[in-house]
């Protein structure tokens, strides 16, 4: 039986003014496969999530979700997103419910909410254990609990394939541990995961599959138990001189 | 009598536009101060300047052609935004030099060379509003006041992340005109009371006062056009009294309440931490 691919990359290339963020990428990923990207600083691995969803310029190649190209892909509901955490100053107050609540727009950004909708917005409230703030200003969170927010704001569409990027940057050990179950859940139910990340942390006995990226480039795909993964994790910051891992391909 | 001001046609006219504007602009106004777009009733109301100005040239009426003026400004400066190489502020800072020189040059060819005229379009004036002016008014109120609960949760998402907006499917680019447009005609139909240049100070301040009390969008959503309503009303009647320009008395109001807010957050906060510590 052929499996599913639930994204197909091909010769994906982003250009930015002076440089070139993403360069010839071409990868396909296997629907209800937990995927983590790695990559340093400018590795080009947000670049490649973003121009995924269409929200980075495409210079050349093409992007196909669940089978269709996605200029041409309509099945937002599908689609899950957690940004990098986002800088929230606004000063205009909203609750962790309200928030959460936007994660149902993309089935009908139109239409008025019903029991059902209600029910998946507080469960994926609880999936991520803030019941007891759901109706907390989201300007009284701390770090850990606002990015938790957000990726109840992407449960709550229940996507068959989320992207997430940098979800636990930055975060207590404790918000990470509550975001591994949380992602226990989802690959539970079949969903494809594509994490982006600096490491793999308590998420690792989730992921499946490791892609490392290096200068808009992909130098490593293969097993997260592979020794390039571990090297890249402990040696690969933004500064380090170590060499890419080429020839891991598998 | 104490509903003396409730007699002259004039003052029912002008109050019924209070109260329907003051109701309507922070209701618009809260997306502007999500997007940090504060100004853009500012921008919108030079480029409403021109409208105004032509308005008097065609000896059309002036609310009608600021409407349709401010409006295509609107979207002008979204589509700078979405597609140019202009930032938002350079395109606003574009839209208000543009938009007063557009007014003066305009008014200087109609035979209306009229000053006070021009004076209470920019200050608001109560004795202005004609018959033709408050069914604009209320019938435009009308939309922006269904438009905006209609696109809330939507807006909202837009504002707060937009980004994710994308992803999930809503039109941010529609979004946006949509909300630029509803800027337009806010700032139009409200400068008959509260004067061009006043106008955007009522879909902030009110707007900036709630946040200072409420904890939540919706909260603030309803407590700031509550604060609006009251201000502009009270503004007017105030006006009525003192032969003032109500625009300026509207704004006045509206700040007081805003210092208020301030005094009110820094107790509820003071207290709350004192519970902490016992």
């Amino acid at each position: 039986m052929q499996v599913k691919e639930a994204l197909q990359v091909t010769n994906l290339s982003v250009h930015y003014p002076g440089r070139i963020a993403l360069d010839n990428v071409t990868l396909g990923i296997n629907s209800s496969s937990v995927v983590a990207i790695l990559g340093s600083n400018g590795s080009g691995k947000s670049t490649f999530v973003k121009a995924c969803l269409g929200l980075a310029p495409i210079h050349s190649g093409t992007v196909s979700i669940f089978g269709t190209q996605f200029s041409q892909f309509k099945d937002h509901d599908q689609l899950g997103y957690v940004p990098q955490r986002i800088h929230d100053s606004m000063g205009i107050p909203a609750t962790v419910s309200e928030v959460v609540q936007s994660g149902r727009l993309s089935h009908g950004w139109l239409r008025r909410f019903t029991q059902e909708d209600k029910e998946k917005i507080s469960h994926a409230i609880e999936v991520v254990r803030l019941k007891d703030l759901e109706n907390d200003s989201i300007n009284t969170l701390s770090g850990g609990q606002y990015q938790r927010t957000l990726i109840a704001r992407a449960l709550a569409s229940e996507p068959d394939l989320l992207f997430l990027d940098e979800p636990t940057a930055g975060v207590d050990l404790a918000t990470q541990n509550v975001f591994a179950e949380a992602l226990k859940h989802l690959v539970e139910a079949g969903t494809t995961v594509i994490l982006v990340s600096h490491e793999l942390g308590p998420l690792r006995p989730l992921v499946n599959r490791v892609i490392m990226f290096r200068e808009g480039g992909i130098v490593f795909d293969g097993s997260p138990d592979a020794e390039a993964v571990d090297s890249h994790i402990f040696h690969d910051h933004p500064h380090s001189s170590s060499k890419p891992v080429l020839g891991w391909q598998v | 009598m104490i509903f003396e001001f409730l007699e002259p046609a004039f003052m029912q006219r002008a109050l019924l536009a209070a109260l329907v504007i003051g109701l309507c602009a922070p209701l618009v106004g809260i997306f502007l101060v999500q997007r940090r777009l504060s100004l853009m009733g500012d921008g919108l109301g030079h480029i409403a300047l021109t409208g105004v100005a032509l308005g008097f040239l065609l000896q059309t009426n002036p609310v009608a052609t600021a409407v349709i003026v401010a409006s295509i400004g609107a979207i002008v400066v979204e589509l700078i935004r979405a597609y140019g190489k202009t930032s938002g502020d350079v395109a606003l800072a574009i839209l208000f030099y543009g938009g007063i020189a557009g007014g003066v040059l305009l008014i200087g060819l109609s035979s209306k060379k009229s000053n006070v005229n021009l004076l209470s379009y920019l200050f608001g004036s109560l004795t202005t509003v004609s018959k033709f002016d408050i069914a604009l008014i209320v019938a435009l109120s009308v939309i922006i006041f269904f438009a905006t609960l209609l696109l809330k949760k939507s807006l909202f998402a837009l504002c707060h992340d937009s980004e994710f907006a994308q992803v999930s499917g809503i039109p941010v680019k529609l979004l946006s005109m949509v909300l630029a447009v509803m800027t337009a005609v806010t700032v139009t139909i409200a400068m008959r009371v509260v004067g061009l240049l006043l106008v955007s100070a009522l879909m902030i301040i009110p707007v900036a006062t709630a946040q200072q009390i409420s904890k939540s969008f919706s909260g603030t959503r309803a407590l700031s056009a509550a604060i609006g309503a009251f201000g502009a009303v009270s503004g007017v009647i105030t006006s009525f009294y003192f032969d003032l320009a109500p625009g300026a008395l509207i704004v006045v109001i509206v700040i007081f309440f805003f210092i208020a807010s301030i005094g009110f957050s820094a107790y509820t906060r003071r207290r709350s931490l004192k519970l902490q510590v016992r």
